[in-house]
């Protein structure tokens, strides 16, 4: 009985770990290749909720789910676009232009939302890929969102695409010495744009994920953090997209303990395990950092690890 | 010659409020073209706004009774930031303060209310300040930086506060909304004389003022401004940084931590999640408007309540979402910012403008 429980909890993590993991995923590839500039984002919560809430109301409007995933891409890549240019105005400090977004982009989305947290929207579609095995919470764990495949094949896009492209070359030279992508003649601060931008379009759809897939519901209480904890999540991931991927699937294991436990009957301290992933974020922030020092892999025009 | 000169010298120190005024500006005018693209007549939502926040003694009470705390969880960014540090976890500090405080009422309610008052404070502040704090030392002992860890530590500061007003702490009578047991008779603090509002308010911009002197007059004032300005210097001079960072992240948490005392003393009565009230998160935009100068603070508060105290009314009358004074917010919080590039311009205007030399001697 109690071995049965320990692999239903097990299956669950597993399962959890794509569910819960997916956003988390979307969000720090797009701050892994806005940090590759020099830029920090740290708006990608507000993001995180406005693409939530657009890919819902799109999806709803449209009667499609994918369409949704595309209005979200495109207001998050409006949101990071302005977060690019503002932070290109001299004396505009990124980290607290960041901040103000998350306030600005929270703010719309729970103003334009209002009307859409009654509806119910078309949901994306699950690839049902455990359903061979015969086990139901097998079936249930490997029911395979498609925006997880998806993200499987943008972490590998960026991890080639950062190491042997000339566009990926430019991010880098940019984001590690600006004085010699200047000497070169790259655009400097198109390049920030673009890339800050960028991000926001991931961001936007990994808030899609959240109102389209799971929880799969627009509401205001709907993103916990996930937009914040992914930044911690890509300086813990020394700015590698594979390194994104694996930082990914283990908080949303995490994100996953308070649903599993309570799957198997433990419901106690509800809100302590679902704080779970704050504190594996701190934990990990705690080893990843050094004091007075810069870390290994990190973009050199960084403000956030100086 | 004397009045140009005086002239001059006004003109020169107005410069420097200059993109701040510009700021709030363009952000009603943005708040107005959105309000109007949702066919709410802007004119009409900002003159409601003017009457919820400021427009009768109702309004003025409720604004007030909003910009208490919002000064002091400003303090709580304002310090660290005097540092050189931005700290965004004051809504969990908040929490923990009242937290605390209700936690005391329950441990021991017979306490006359004389001694229970500066226990609450004392639990509050040590509950909020050790919770900055600890985002202080893990940014100077350990490297994390200290915007992500302390709106994490914020986080977890709220789910341990939601744990235990649900749980172990829950007063068995508190059905629909859990809470604290209610405070003892008595323990209730009073509003100030002539005034709708808490005594809350008074601690509020007394410690706005207590942290201009400190900073402006003392020492280790001095000391932190340094720190600040320039890490390496500061430690090349000698200047005891760790310790001055973290006492600045301490303060500026118990300051949080007092907030979410008063509300629970003064507001709701017992710790209940009436608390995230979003007062750690306005405050932010309080401290950033204010320019980090914690006299501005007292009036950015008054104003950033109003905003606040007017969301009833916009609901009520035009039919807004609540969420649209944290659009207002929002916008504002941008546009400060955005306009802060004006800065180095505004510097050129106050250098022409400002009373030089050769005209005082005519």
């Amino acid at each position: 009985m109690a071995e049965d429980a320990l692999t239903t909890l097990a299956i669950g993590l597993v399962g959890g770990a794509i569910r819960v993991g997916t956003p988390y995923l979307f969000v720090s590839l797009g701050e892994c290749i806005t940090e590759k500039s020099g830029r920090v984002n740290l708006g990608l919560e507000g993001i995180l909720v406005a693409g939530a809430m657009s890919g819902y109301a799109t999806a709803y409007l449209t009667q499609s789910a994918w369409v949704g995933v595309a209005g979200a891409a495109a207001v998050g890549l409006l949101l990071g676009l302005l977060h690019g240019l503002v932070c290109s105005l001299p004396r505009v400090n990124d980290i607290a232009f960041g901040i103000a977004l998350m306030l600005l982009g929270t703010g719309l989305a729970f103003f334009l939302g209002k009307p859409y947290i009654q509806p119910q929207a078309p949901q994306l579609a699950t690839l049902p890929l455990g359903a061979w095995l015969g086990d139901p919470r097998w079936a249930s764990a490997l029911a395979i969102n498609p925006l997880f495949p998806l993200g499987l094949a943008l972490t590998a896009l960026l991890h080639w695409g950062f190491g042997a492209t000339r566009l990926g070359l430019a991010l880098r030279l940019v984001g590690d010495h600006e004085g010699t992508a200047r000497a070169l003649a790259y655009p400097v601060r198109r390049v920030r744009v673009l890339a800050t931008a960028a991000g926001g379009a991931f961001a936007g759809v990994g808030g899609a994920y959240l109102s389209l897939v799971y929880p799969g519901s627009w509401n205001e209480g709907l993103s916990s953090g996930q937009g914040i904890m992914a930044v911690a999540l890509v300086i813990f991931a020394r700015w590698r997209p594979l390194g994104c991927l694996a930082a990914a699937l283990l908080f949303g294991a995490a994100g996953a303990l308070g649903p599993a436990l309570q799957s198997i009957g433990y419901s106690a301290g509800y809100h302590l395990f679902n704080a779970a992933p704050y504190a594996l974020t701190l934990a990990i922030m705690v080893t990843s950092a050094r004091p007075r020092q810069t870390l290994a892999g990190a973009p050199g025009e960084l403000s956030l690890t100086r | 010659m004397q009045a140009g000169w005086t002239l001059r010298r006004m003109a020169a120190a107005s410069v420097g409020a200059l993109p701040t005024l510009l700021a709030v500006l363009a952000a009603l005018g943005m708040f107005g073209l959105f309000l109007e693209l949702h066919g709410v007549s802007a004119v009409q939502a900002l003159a409601l706004m003017w009457q919820g926040a400021f427009g009768s003694s109702f309004a003025l009470g409720n604004t007030l009774q909003r910009a208490a705390p919002l000064m002091l969880t400003a303090l709580c960014v304002l310090l660290p930031a005097r540092a050189g540090l931005i700290v965004i976890g004051g809504e969990g500090a908040l929490a923990l303060g009242g937290l605390a405080a209700g936690a005391l009422a329950i441990m021991a309610p017979t306490l006359p209310a004389i001694a229970a008052w500066p226990l609450m404070a004392l639990a509050a502040m040590l509950a909020g300040g050790l919770w900055i704090g600890a985002a202080g030392w893990l940014r100077q002992k350990r490297g994390v930086n200290e915007t992500i860890g302390s709106l994490l530590l914020s986080y977890l500061g709220i789910a341990v506060f939601n744990h235990l007003v649900e749980g172990p702490l829950r007063d068995p009578a508190s059905l629909n909304k859990p809470s604290t047991l209610p405070l003892p008779d008595g323990w209730m603090i009073g509003t100030l004389p002539g005034l709708d509002t808490h005594v809350g308010l008074a601690a509020g911009a007394l410690g706005c003022v207590a942290a201009w002197l400190v900073l402006r007059w003392t020492v280790a004032g001095f000391a932190l401004r340094v720190v600040g300005g320039n890490p390496q210097a500061a430690r090349l001079v000698g200047l005891p940084v760790d310790r001055l960072v973290i006492g600045a992240c301490l303060a500026g948490g118990a300051a949080a931590g007092l907030a979410g005392m008063f509300e629970v003393a003064a507001v709701q009565g017992s710790a209940n999640a009436s608390l995230l009230a979003g007062y750690g998160t306005a405050g932010i935009l309080v401290a950033f408007a204010a320019r980090q100068n914690p006299l501005a603070v007292i009036l950015c508060a008054v104003l950033v309540g109003g905003i606040g105290a007017s969301g009833s009314l916009l609901q009520r009358r035009l039919g807004l979402p609540d969420a649209a004074t944290l659009v207002l917010q929002g916008l504002i919080f941008a546009n400060l910012l955005a306009w802060e590039a004006l800065q180095g311009r505004a510097g050129q205007w106050r250098w022409r403008l400002g009373p030089r030399p050769e005209a005082a001697h005519g």
